[in-house]
């Protein structure tokens, strides 16, 4: 798995790619938490996720409740199937705002 | 018409350890793929035997790193049969149940997924009495063919 964060503007990009499993993804939790402590939005690009377990999920999970805990916009985007299937069986698809590209959630 | 009988796919030993389970996702994967199986249907199955191993791996044998898991795959013309041996003390099933949903928190999610993914999971106990058993079963439905 590999974690890319950058800025675009006011908004922190951060890019999840390859398998996110469980012994990747106390990587992408250390990242989604830290992006919650330098941006007031947070977008997730999860288009180039082949592979996403619960414990990826609950590094989401855990993002967006620190993000809603210091009112913060946090959001997913470009979700790629593997992963909005997990996020759909964990009855999450509706819970995370999802926009169907980065450029769409860089335009919100 | 005639059922045919179960054939081997795989059966595939590994070490019960983290950074093992992309060999066996990768394993599964491959074997699914050889035999026709729709990508949908084998994205949900790996993903459900990927999450049995974490059980496995973090409860049964308590995340020390030790043991082994054990994985068959047989196939017959309606239906995958996936069984998950492991060799740690016995689990008590009634002990393993998925969380309620309506509250939002990270963790505790994977044997909802499991239950999601597959149309039977079953935890049973090995005839030799070691260890622990999981048979999940997916049928193939005709959609689940690939080519």
């Amino acid at each position: 798995m590999e974690v890319e964060v950058r800025d675009e503007g006011r908004i922190c990009v951060v890019r999840l790619s390859g398998d996110v499993d469980l012994e990747s993804s106390p990587v992408a939790r250390r990242a989604l938490l830290a992006s919650t402590e330098r941006s007031r939005c947070v977008l997730v690009d999860l288009s180039a996720v082949k592979y996403i377990d619960s414990s990826g999920i609950a590094s989401l999970v855990e993002a967006y409740q620190s993000a809603r805990g210091k009112q913060i916009a946090f959001a997913l985007a470009a979700v790629s199937p593997e992963a909005l299937r997990v996020l759909q069986l964990a009855r999450l698809d509706k819970v995370f705002t999802i926009y169907a590209t980065v450029a769409d959630g860089l335009g919100a | 018409m005639k059922q045919s009988a179960a054939e081997l796919l795989l059966e595939y030993r590994v070490p019960a350890q983290v950074n093992r389970l992309k060999d066996v996702r990768r394993a599964l994967r491959e074997v699914l793929r050889r035999h026709g199986v729709s990508a949908a249907c084998a994205r949900d199955v790996v993903m459900a035997v990927d999450e049995a191993c974490q059980n496995i791996i973090r409860h049964a044998y308590g995340g020390e790193g030790k043991g082994e898991i054990v994985l068959c795959v047989r196939s017959t013309l309606s239906q995958l049969e996936l069984v998950l041996r492991d060799f740690a003390p016995a689990v008590d099933p009634a002990c393993i149940h998925p969380r309620p949903l309506d509250e939002l928190r990270p963790g505790g999610l994977g044997t909802h997924l499991i239950r999601e993914a597959m149309d039977e999971v079953e935890y049973l106990r090995p005839s030799d009495g070691t260890g622990n058993l999981l048979r999940l079963v997916k049928r193939l439905e005709p959609d689940h063919r690939g080519s």
